[in-house]
């Protein structure tokens, strides 16, 4: 039962023979272990919420939904309980220890195990002799035990007051276990491993160590390249704007900072045509726009035009793509109005902490290009943004494995550098330039502005907006798209992401209120945001610009980095989080 | 140093240059367009910030008045009253001798005065340059109080903005001093508690923390102020609560620590109970945080401070603060300032720890002093320290008299185990520098000195015999004759101590060194501890046989005096039951207890205290009553006849039937002797 810890450490106490009110919702006690502990992915790494009853020793009885330890046996013997908990008074320790050793022993005689026992107020740090460290403790104390993963330290609580670190106690934390040891017959303790609030305010605690991380990160030294730095955020902002066709904002950000922008604005105007026409559910116009604009492009891609297809066979459905709106009679209107701008970086689709790969990982290129931000033109890879909520809907998961996962591992400093740097960037300017850019965007009077009214009124929304000869060009479409998988299986052997792909979209159809169904979250018009955003990176791409703006590439891997550096238990990534610093 | 001749003609010539382009600024002053006069006072402003040289010639030509003048006038425009006080603000942030002529100038009442403006603007210069002059340390604070109706007005102006809140409060807490709480009290009448206690909450972080301060001068030792403040609701929610949020990791150390100075004056002034979890759980912890060697060494030096006050009187909290975070091994860490590597590899750092090392040391003296002054666990863990007694005993000699004082506290407070007394002490002689600190300090060390010198004149230290032979009996007996009742307490008890099983040479010499006039006065003496304590050393003097007969024989007459204005004055039982226990000390002589039988009026006041409502008077008089009548002695048969004619032997009958079992058997043993 017992799990390994990581995040800030972890925390428990034990109190001698008190009485435990057991029946704690499970829901508060989840609650505060997520407070606790707000790096630990408990999918990996569980945390410890009761006594393990395998590791333990036969004279250690566990009750109370193991959370209450009592010594079974006779005559005195030096017996641990283990997931461990340890021993009182009367011979009793608190203490740590890794998994698999001696149970039959109190905590800290044995190696990779560590204790404070309640006789003689000592520390044992594997070894029969111990070293003064704090008062004894008996019946009626609560003691308590924290690791912190940030400065490698641990200490000892007696009813709530700090006994001050165990300067011995030092070593790889991550791997430890809470544990008690008992030998006196009789013995009871009972743990709280966050059932309760503990009595120590560690919150307070946790509030002094976030304080300091983030003062931290505020004060990260960046020396002598102050001038450089300027330019390199500027550089970021540009890029991103740029790579968004925030034409009119990229050229006035530009031009204020004195840079020059690396794509023609033609060019930059086109692909926002394009990028407006997805957005607004125009599938069939845009995939026509982007043939005459880039004429080899999907012919090259063929994967790429299956996938618009499918997009512009749920539009269709939808009844807003332009073919079946001709037909429909209707109003040019979406039926979920898109505000047409990308989102910002607070969407899900980079809360790249969860288990989720988000990230195709980052390989040293895409380091390179953000520090260095040369990557306009040194990024040829393949990398694509992964799409945003369940990667089922669109091939996902083999372009997100095109990525150099191998590569991973990052040195530490450079995951805080980059970090920072990040932090400085978004915080500084790129807010003020996104703001900027969007609202520009809406009032420029520009042809290729796709109608973007918004209708509030979702009342009857029917199959292709309700036209019969647009059901049947509807059903006509998905033919051929059904015929052009066939084609493309041929040319190009199985693709199990297409097929998936087709699968949900024909599904569609199977019933009576597709934006009810299990699969109308298709419908949903954020799903035109990663099609937008693959078809924009596969233009950009032809021009050996960076498929992904440097910006949000090192958002994505500061996130990344926050998640290595909890998996191998980096402490402070618990009082860094991206969102944080995304206003 | 030769210097070359063409140099110093420069500087004389720039000089020159620097009071004649002074004295531009102030003639413009009298310009009579007052436009011009405007123009002018804002370019004297541009002039002076950041210049101290600027400032003096200023104020040596004559700027201040002239400013003051300009400033007071109803015919000024309020712009150019408003540039006056700037640039009086600005002349105030210089040095300390600019503070002194600005007062002289009565720069005071003036800016006091013009706070009657209904100008907002105007208000706020007048109060930001008040503030700087009445942070300094040179300005009287009494001039704050002269006009007593300028409390009560800058009480109403503390609505008025973020800038008047941040400015009064700050000059409320830097008028309102330790050892004045008729400044408290001043402030406390005029509704300082329920005017500031909103700005706690104020968005302005300037603004909470000098209400914070000013909370924590206003409740320093003023029982008054801190059961009121204990009560207030802020936004709904207690005060203590409001401090404890203030208290929170997070916050700035400075907030931390004043708020944590807040709680615990409330707590030493019996507001909050010092088993309140709000002590114990935060206050208590947050002080010893500030203990540790990560904050700055002021910090560490209030923190301590501000600790050892809390729980000085509760041994509870002592215990406790025992425990945490290693306390007594981190103060450890305050002797090693100035540290070996700043001394090398920072000037500015050196300089920085030399200024503190004093402050550092005396303040874990006081903390250590504080933590041991009741268990003797931590006791033992204090004196175990890394070199503990060592840093004592050099501790009672360092120039500092704060340090001498605080070390001799600590002394003082680990002087009461025995333990400490039989071991440490005596191994490292620590008698000596107390002896030396003793020959000439202000009553203040004396006090704890001597205190001290009592414990170890104790019979069981080893330090006894030593001290005695430094000739300490004269030191002491000097002490006796200080108009300080402690230092007479402690004189007459150390007096008293060392009198105790001592030998007939000690007892002859503490006699013919203190004199029986002066005994005799101490007897009269107005404090009762004194009174009590000479008679503890009178009654050890009198104690074995031989000596009782021989004090008795030279001093007995001046004893049997004073021993009868004792017992006929208004004295407290602990008085008359040591007198007569003195008594009966007398009657155990040989030639000695002659000097009771032949004294009938005596006998009367022994049978008298036979009678007693009070036990233990009746059983000291038994006691006395007994030695008389022993029977193996010459002549007792004699005194047993004549006792048994005053009506003793009834009075001894009765008693043998009292309820108190120590008193009837006492009787029985008495009645026995007439019987064998």
């Amino acid at each position: 039962m017992s799990g390994q810890s990581s995040g800030c450490g972890f925390l428990m106490s034990v109190v001698v023979h008190g009485d435990s009110v057991l029946n704690e919702q499970e829901k508060e006690l989840n609650q505060r272990l997520r407070r606790l502990y707000p790096a630990v992915n408990e999918n990996e790494t569980p945390l410890p919420r009761s006594w393990s009853p395998k590791d333990k020793f036969s004279y250690i009885g566990l009750s109370q939904n193991n959370l209450r330890v009592h010594y079974k046996g006779m005559t005195p013997r030096h017996t641990q309980a283990a997931s461990r908990v340890l021993l009182l008074h009367r011979y009793m320790g608190i203490g740590l220890s890794a998994q698999g050793v001696n149970m039959n022993r109190l905590p800290g005689w044995d190696k990779h195990s560590y204790g404070y026992h309640g006789d003689d107020g000592h520390s044992f740090c594997s070894s029969g002799t111990g070293q003064p460290y704090g008062p004894t403790f008996t019946t009626g104390d609560v003691i308590g035990c924290c690791v912190n993963l940030i400065n490698n330290t641990c200490f000892y609580t007696k009813n709530g007051h700090s006994l001050g670190n165990d300067l011995r106690q030092q070593s790889q934390y991550p791997n430890l276990y809470p544990t008690v040891g008992l030998q006196t017959p009789g013995e009871v303790v009972d743990a709280n491993f966050g059932q309760h609030p503990f009595v120590f305010d560690i919150e307070d605690y946790m509030r002094e160590w976030r304080t300091k991380i983030q003062a931290q990160i505020d004060r990260f030294p960046i020396g002598e390249r102050e001038g450089e730095w300027q330019s390199m955020i500027q550089k970021m902002v540009a890029s991103y704007l740029v790579h968004h066709s925030y034409c009119a904002t990229a050229e006035a950000f530009a031009k204020s900072t004195d840079q020059a922008v690396h794509e023609e604005l033609a060019s930059i105007k086109n692909r926002q045509k394009i990028q407006k026409l997805v957005l607004s559910g125009r599938m069939g116009e845009a995939i026509e726009t982007t043939q005459q604009l880039y004429p080899n492009l999907l012919e090259r891609n063929p994967d790429l035009l299956f996938m618009l297809k499918v997009r512009q066979f749920i539009e269709m459905v939808n009844g807003t793509d332009s073919e079946v709106r001709c037909l429909g009679g209707r109003s040019p209107k979406s039926q979920d109005s898109y505000p047409g701008s990308p989102r910002p970086f607070s969407s899900p689709s980079h809360k790249a902490s969860s288990s989720q790969p988000y990230l195709p990982g980052f390989d040293s290129n895409c380091c390179n290009g953000v520090t260095s931000n040369k990557s306009h033109s040194s990024s040829p890879h393949s990398h694509k943004p992964c799409p945003p909520g369940s990667g089922s809907t669109l091939p996902a998961s083999d372009i997100s494995l095109n990525g150099s996962r191998s590569q991973q591992p990052i040195s530490s400093s450079d995951v805080d550098m980059e970090v920072d740097h990040f932090t400085n960037g978004v915080t500084e300017s790129s807010s003020n330039g996104f703001l900027n850019g969007s609202s520009k965007h809406a009032t420029e009077p520009d042809d290729c502005d796709a109608d973007m009214e918004v209708e509030s009124a979702q009342s009857k929304r029917q199959l292709c907006g309700g036209s019969q000869a647009a059901i049947e060009r509807m059903i006509h479409f998905g033919r051929e798209l059904q015929s052009m998988s066939e084609h493309l299986r041929r040319e190009c052997g199985k693709n199990s992401a297409n097929k998936k792909m087709l699968k949900d979209a024909f599904s569609l159809l199977a019933y009576s209120d597709p934006w009810n169904s299990p699969v109308g979250y298709q419908l949903d018009a954020i799903q035109r945001e990663p099609v937008c955003s693959t078809l924009n990176s596969a233009i950009l791409e032809t021009h050996n610009l960076p498929k992904q703006p440097p910006l949000a590439q090192a958002v994505g891997q500061a996130a990344q980095c926050l998640a290595i550096m909890a998996r191998t238990g980096s402490g402070s990534c618990a009082f860094a989080s991206v969102d944080d610093y995304l206003h | 140093g030769i210097c070359n001749g063409e140099t110093v003609s420069v500087i004389i010539v720039l000089m020159q240059e620097v009071t004649a382009t002074s004295r531009h600024y102030v003639d413009r002053l009298f310009d009579p367009d007052p436009q011009k006069v405007l123009q002018g006072v804002i370019d004297m402003k541009n002039a002076v910030i950041g210049n101290n040289k600027q400032k003096a010639n200023l104020i040596v030509l004559g700027a201040v008045p002239r400013l003051l003048y300009l400033l007071q006038q109803s015919s000024s425009s309020l712009e150019l009253r408003t540039e006056c006080s700037v640039v009086l603000g600005s002349l105030a942030m210089g040095t300390e001798n600019n503070i002194k002529s600005l007062v002289d100038c009565h720069i005071i009442p003036a800016l006091l005065q013009g706070l009657l403006c209904p100008d907002l603007i105007f208000i706020e210069a007048c109060l930001r340059c008040l503030r700087t002059v009445f942070i300094s340390p040179v300005t009287p604070v009494q001039l704050l109080y002269t006009d007593s109706t300028v409390i009560p007005h800058l009480m109403s102006l503390l609505s008025r903005s973020q800038r008047t809140q941040e400015y009064i409060t700050q000059i409320f807490s830097h008028c309102c001093k330790v050892f004045t709480p008729e400044h408290q009290t001043v402030l406390f009448n005029h509704g300082a508690i329920q005017n500031i206690a909103p700005l706690l909450i104020s968005p302005s972080y300037k603004v909470r923390m000098q209400a914070l301060k000013c909370f924590s001068v206003l409740a320093y030792e003023n029982t008054q102020v801190s059961m009121t403040l204990v009560n207030v609701l802020v936004d709904g929610e207690l005060l203590s609560q409001v401090f404890v949020r203030m208290m929170q990791r997070d916050q700035p150390i400075e907030m931390q620590l004043t708020a944590a100075k807040c709680l615990t004056y409330m707590c030493r002034a019996g507001a909050i109970r010092t088993d309140d979890s709000c002590v114990v759980l935060k206050t208590l912890p947050c002080l010893v945080r500030m203990c540790s060697k990560e904050h700055l060494l002021e910090e560490r030096v209030e923190g301590a401070e501000t600790l050892a006050y809390l729980m000085e009187p509760d041994v509870e909290l002592q215990r406790i603060a025992s425990t945490t975070d290693h306390l007594v091994a981190m103060l450890a860490d305050y002797f090693k300032y100035p540290s070996s590597v700043s001394a090398i590899t920072d000037i500015k750092r050196l300089d920085h720890d030399l200024k503190h090392a004093h402050e550092l040391r005396q303040a874990a003296f006081k903390l250590y002093a504080s933590l041991g002054s009741n268990d003797e666990d931590i006791r033992k863990k204090i004196t175990e320290t890394e070199n503990m007694m060592d840093r004592i005993v050099s501790g009672l000699s360092e120039s500092s008299i704060k340090v001498r004082l605080a070390a001799v506290r600590c002394l003082h407070s680990l002087s009461r185990s025995v333990q400490q007394l039989r071991t440490s002490f005596h191994d490292h002689a620590v008698w000596k520098p107390l002896m030396k600190l003793l020959q000439n300090a202000p009553d203040e060390v004396l006090v704890m000195a001597s205190s001290t010198l009592c414990n170890l004149l104790l019979e069981f230290s080893p330090s006894k015999e030593p001290i005695l032979e430094s000739g300490v009996i004269e030191l002491l007996c000097s002490l006796t004759q200080s108009d300080s009742p402690a230092l007479r307490v402690n004189g007459i008890w150390a007096l008293m101590n060392m009198a105790f099983q001592a030998d007939q040479k000690v007892k002859g010499e503490i006699v013919r060194c203190l004199g029986t006039e002066q005994l005799f006065r101490l007897l009269s003496d107005p404090d009762t501890n004194v009174l009590m304590k000479t008679l503890g050393l009178l009654r050890n003097l009198l104690s074995t046989r031989p000596h009782i007969d021989q004090i008795m024989s030279s001093h007995g007459k001046q004893i049997m005096q004073a021993v009868t204005l004792i017992l006929e004055a208004e004295h407290s039982i602990e008085v008359k039951e040591q007198t007569l226990c003195i008594l009966a000390n007398i009657a155990d002589g040989n030639t000695a207890k002659e000097l009771i039988m032949t004294n009938d009026d005596m006998l009367q006041k022994i049978k008298y205290y036979m009678g007693h409502s009070n036990v233990k008077l009746q059983l000291a008089a038994t006691f006395c009553i007994s030695n008389l009548i022993w029977n193996e002695e010459d002549g007792s048969q004699e005194r047993q006849d004549k006792l048994r004619e005053m009506g003793f032997v009834d009075i001894l009958h009765k008693l043998t039937q009292a309820s108190d079992p120590n008193l009837s058997d006492r009787a029985k043993t008495a009645m026995q002797q007439y019987l064998a």
